[in-house]
């Protein structure tokens, strides 16, 4: 058995590689092909290319003759260059999600090997194939394109989604590695090398002080591409995660203050102490500019926001444009644009989300993932390629010397300021919380942009600096980045917790945060507590108001965080077919009548436990039903102004829709007859009727059958795959409609309910036959549906 | 006890000092604001601390300044709560707020997290009989939201709920319907809250705590 076992893996294993090979040189064929036609390369074989084509496919060529001559009319041609550039784009990126994808069905490596590194193999693969063909490596990690096009969405989705709490927790401590460390790091380094070059024996002695700092500067700072990639993998416990990452973040100021400085007076010669001075301004300007824009950009996306609920297709374009605007402003002043994008992302963030549809996010969400994903794969590739393409200066002394400062200064910032933050921090950093964040000290792409932005002319060392700017990025990314993992196991540093959170935490972090501010309040201290306390309300009194839509800017944060909840738990229900698996959040074995005082009789009018009639019962689960049904059989839409539906959310939201007509048909109900003895609920609120059922939902399911005439119905919901979907919407609200008793909906029930399990095609039937039925689509469940009822789209995301 | 005598000789600074663990700068400053609000009195009443105009904006404050009052806090086994109380007792309730110390044992920290979580548990648990019912948690969560605006009493009610449900689930596990599960007991509140961080989240940093920074909280 074991054997089989080992074998079966063993060829996919096999397969696995095998598939990559071909990949891998399916690629670089074409790209080859590609550089061979290109009109750069081979200018003069152009026309001779053409019709050398031509000939072999005996077709005619179209070129025009002075003396025209007819020639047979070209049926078919090929003309590569028309197409060129944007085919050459789209191939990289197939390469680059082939390559993710490929590496993932090969779960042992990519359990060993992080896959940045494996990307660069690929990426020097591919140039390795290239320059074999013969061809010139086009120099694909031009600085324009990755600091325009790849590098914005990797920091707009590590921005949007950067979790506020731990990150301003910290601040003072990730301020001071971004700043101090790095500013640390490039002098040591910088300072260090200008030192050992000046040593007699290393022919190095041309290169001098300023462009050794240069270069220190450009190499010390974490790159947040590869701390990302990296870190992202070893599932490291939330604090040290946000210190490195928060700090790859931050220093980007620093760096790009230093990078211009130094470039600036690189001509000079020197820098005098008034230029220090200005670069300190400089500093104070690049990073607090870049927050600004970043921040004002962040507030007109969130206002724009606030009126997009006509439109919501559109939706997740506002967050998209707006953040990159805000990063392309703050290039354009020589801002900070990472900040800037930071900024943006977090500032806009909770009102977006409280105006935007729920597609809208997963939208934002999705693509944000999605650019990023391919943006960093894509990186590493370039990465790789411009290994093989760049021309190289090797110099033993020089690059070894500047791998080995750079992990010696790292360690010596980190162990240094970790003493003195100490000192401040409730929370004290460990030994090994100090070892993590200097081994994941990572450098990255930027370092290499930097460096090949750097003027040929005034920098004649310029190969030297990108070399070992290479060698260093390798060195990190495949030593310290294979190696984190396994030592992260070996010290058992704390992992991140998977644990969810519960609803009593949430209660308790808003009473403790309500708790110390009053005791802050008391001790006549204005503390952290306090100010936090007075930014919130702030917040709520002034800035809700203007950015959010509608009254949702009222709902305090218990309330909207229970919402969060209560709608997960709806869509692991209805995900989970029904009632056969409940959500854990709640648990199923405990239910009201559990939790409630018995001692209390139980009043008709207030009966805390919902006790639905039976009529209403079997309607309520006669709907769940169908929903549930609907949500495995709704197809997609191929109407280009809806988006494709997500089953799970669309059955969410019809969910949604159908509870609020219940309740309205439930207040029918009411004024017919006298003991129905649920609580009514405001029209507006469909919160109420999702309150009640998602903290019971042992309501439907534990019927007790007491009265008589009703069938009671063996909730089977373990058939979810019953081909046929009825609408039983329309059924629904057509009997309702009429305005119909009890005494018949029971009836049509009776019949229903029967139908629903045995009788497949009877319901089919009935179903067609409703005339004029909102959603055609789902009676022809397994054919093309056509567009679908939009109304649904109009929910928030936090309804 | 501390109304014996004005409260300035260094001689009872020192002993407070030793027994609560604070510094004597730290029992300076907060003798200092001690006489502040109570006017240079010897006792503190709930007026005293119910003038405080900070304290409007906070939706518990009603049970913070109970917290000052209960008996359970001031390390006596008596239940019930007092009407005034020395800068003995005002110090020892401040004590839960000490931020936990480097190098503590695991009991140590074990002792920390339960005695924070104790003066927590004893704020909710308002008819001081051991347990949080249901109806002392719905209060909780009312009240935690009553200064959020026009919230129904629905959405409190289910959401105070849907938390006694869940700390049934995981304390009790499967339960019969016909059983009861009557509160939250100790026990069960320190397990529902073990990954909760306390001791290092319930604290306020008294290092800063100086004259200058003193707010007179009164207004006259």
């Amino acid at each position: 058995m074991s054997v089989r076992v080992a074998l079966h893996s063993r060829s996919f294993l096999e397969r696995g590689l095998l598939l990559l090979v071909i990949l891998i040189f399916l690629e670089g064929t074409v790209l080859t092909l590609g550089a061979a036609s290109s009109p750069d390369i081979s200018a003069q074989d152009n026309t001779g290319g053409h019709d050398h084509l031509d000939d072999h496919r005996g077709i005619a060529g179209s070129h025009v003759h002075p003396n025209y001559t007819k020639k047979a009319f070209p049926v078919l041609s090929l003309d590569y260059h028309h197409i060129q550039v944007p085919f050459e784009i789209s191939l990289w990126v197939l390469l680059a999600s082939l390559m993710k994808l490929g590496f993932h069905l090969i779960p042992q490596l990519s359990s060993i090997v992080p896959e940045s590194c494996l990307l660069i193999v690929v990426g020097l693969l591919v140039g390795g194939l290239i320059k074999l063909a013969g061809e010139e490596v086009p120099p694909v990690l031009d600085s324009n394109l990755f600091f325009l096009c790849l590098l914005p969405p990797i920091i707009l989705d590590a921005g949007y989604f950067l979790p506020i709490r731990p990150f301003m927790e910290n601040i003072g401590t990730i301020l001071m590695f971004a700043v101090v460390g790095t500013l640390w790091n490039a002098f040591f380094v910088g300072g260090l090398l200008y030192a050992v070059c000046q040593i007699e024996g290393t022919y190095l002695s041309q290169v001098e002080l300023l462009p050794c700092l240069l270069f220190g500067s450009i190499i010390s700072a974490v790159d947040p591409v590869a701390v990302l990639a990296v870190f992202e993998e070893i599932h490291i416990n939330e604090l040290l995660h946000i210190l490195v990452f928060g700090e790859s973040l931050l220093n980007d100021a620093v760096t790009v203050v230093l990078y211009h400085l130094f470039e600036e007076y690189s001509g000079a010669g020197e820098v005098t102490p008034m230029d220090v001075v200005l670069g300190v301004i400089c500093f104070l300007i690049v990073s607090l500019g870049g927050i600004a824009v970043g921040a004002i950009y962040g507030i007109l996306a969130a206002f724009t926001s606030r009126f997009t609920s006509h439109t919501r297709v559109i939706e997740p374009l506002f967050v998209f444009v707006y953040s990159y605007m805000a990063y392309l402003s703050a290039e354009m002043f020589h801002l900070s644009g990472i900040m800037a994008l930071i900024a943006c992302g977090a500032v806009m963030r909770p009102y977006v989300e409280a105006n935007i549809s729920h597609k809208s996010h997963t939208t934002v969400k999705y693509f944000l993932k999605m650019w990023s994903s391919v943006s960093e794969t894509l990186i590493f590739i370039f990465l790789g390629v411009a290994t093989v393409a760049g021309p190289h200066a090797w110099n033993w002394t020089f690059v070894s010397v500047t791998v080995i400062l750079c992990l010696v200064s790292r360690v010596i910032g980190v162990v240094g300021l970790t003493f003195i933050i100490n000192k401040f921090r409730i929370v004290k950093l460990t030994t090994k919380d100090q070892f993590i964040v200097a081994y994941g000290g990572l450098r990255g792409a930027i370092a290499f942009s930097l460096g090949y932005l750097l003027d040929k002319n005034l920098f004649p060392m310029r190969t030297m600096f990108l070399t070992a700017i290479i060698t260093e990025i390798f060195f990190t990314v495949f030593v310290q980045g294979m190696t984190i993992k396994p030592l992260v196991d070996l010290l058992a540093v704390k992992k991140k917790q998977e644990a969810k959170r519960s609803i009593n935490e949430e209660i308790h972090t808003q009473f403790l945060d309500h708790l110390l501010t009053g005791i802050e309040d008391i001790c006549g201290h204005y503390g952290h507590h306090h100010w936090k306390d007075k930014l919130n309300r702030f917040n709520k009194k002034y800035i809700k108001k203007c950015l959010i839509a509608g009254e949702r800017y009222k709902e305090p944060q218990l309330i909207a965080f229970y919402h969060k909840m209560e709608f997960k738990q709806a869509i692991e229900l209805v995900e989970s077919g029904g009632g056969v698996k409940l959500p854990s959040a709640v648990p199923s074995q405990v239910s009201m009548q559990n939790i409630q005082p018995k001692k209390l009789p139980p009043p008709v009018a207030e009966r805390a436990l919902p006790q639905f009639t039976k009529g209403r019962e079997e309607e309520i689960r006669k709907i769940l039903r169908s929903n549930l049904q609907k949500t495995r059989q709704r197809l997609r839409s191929y109407n280009r102004h809806t988006l494709v539906a997500d089953p799970f959310e669309d059955g969410w939201n019809d969910f949604i829709l159908k509870k609020q007509r219940l309740i309205e048909l439930e207040k029918k109900v009411r004024l017919m007859s006298n003991y129905l003895t649920v609580p009514g609920a405001t029209p507006d609120s469909p919160t109420m009727c999702r309150a009640r059922l998602a903290s019971d939902p042992n309501a439907f399911y534990n019927i007790k059958a007491s009265s008589d005439g009703v069938p009671t119905i063996q909730v089977d919901l373990a058939s979810p795959q019953s081909p046929d979907s009825v609408n039983m919407l329309n059924e629904f609200s057509k009997r309702g409609a009429t305005g119909q008793g009890l005494g018949q909906r029971e009836g049509a029930d009776r019949d229903e309910d029967q139908g629903l399990m045995m009788k497949p095609a009877g319901k089919g039937e009935k179903g067609e036959e409703e005339g004029g039925n909102k959603n055609p689509g789902l009676m022809r469940c397994l054919s093309d549906p056509g567009p679908s009822n939009e109304d649904e789209e109009d929910e928030p995301f936090l309804p | 006890m501390g109304a014996s005598q004005s409260a300035g000789t260094e001689h009872e600074f020192q002993d407070l000092a030793d027994r609560t663990g604070f510094s004597l700068e730290q029992i300076g400053n907060i003798n200092k604001r001690f006489r502040q609000l109570t006017n240079n009195e010897e006792t503190l009443s709930r007026e005293d601390l119910a003038s405080i105009p900070a304290l409007d904006n906070n939706p518990i404050r009603a049970q913070i300044i109970n917290a000052f009052f209960d008996k359970r806090n001031l390390h006596q086994n008596e239940t019930g709560t007092v009407q005034e109380i020395g800068f003995e007792e005002f110090l020892l309730v401040m004590t839960h707020f000490r931020p936990a110390a480097m190098g503590l044992t695991e009991e140590e920290r074990e002792n920390l997290r339960r005695e924070k979580l104790r003066f927590l548990f004893n704020m909710h648990d308002t008819d001081s009989d051991g347990t949080i019912t249901l109806e002392e948690y719905r209060w909780v969560v009312e009240e935690l939201l009553s200064k959020a605006g026009i919230i129904g009493q629905e959405t409190a009610k289910a959401i105070a709920d849907a938390a006694m449900l869940e700390v049934a689930g995981t304390t009790r596990g499967k339960m019969e319907p016909d059983e009861f599960y009557e509160g939250i007991t100790f026990e069960n509140f320190l397990q529902i809250l073990k990954t909760f961080d306390i001791e290092t989240r319930m604290h306020v940093r008294f290092l800063n705590m100086d004259t200058a920074t003193l707010r007179c909280g009164k207004s006259k």
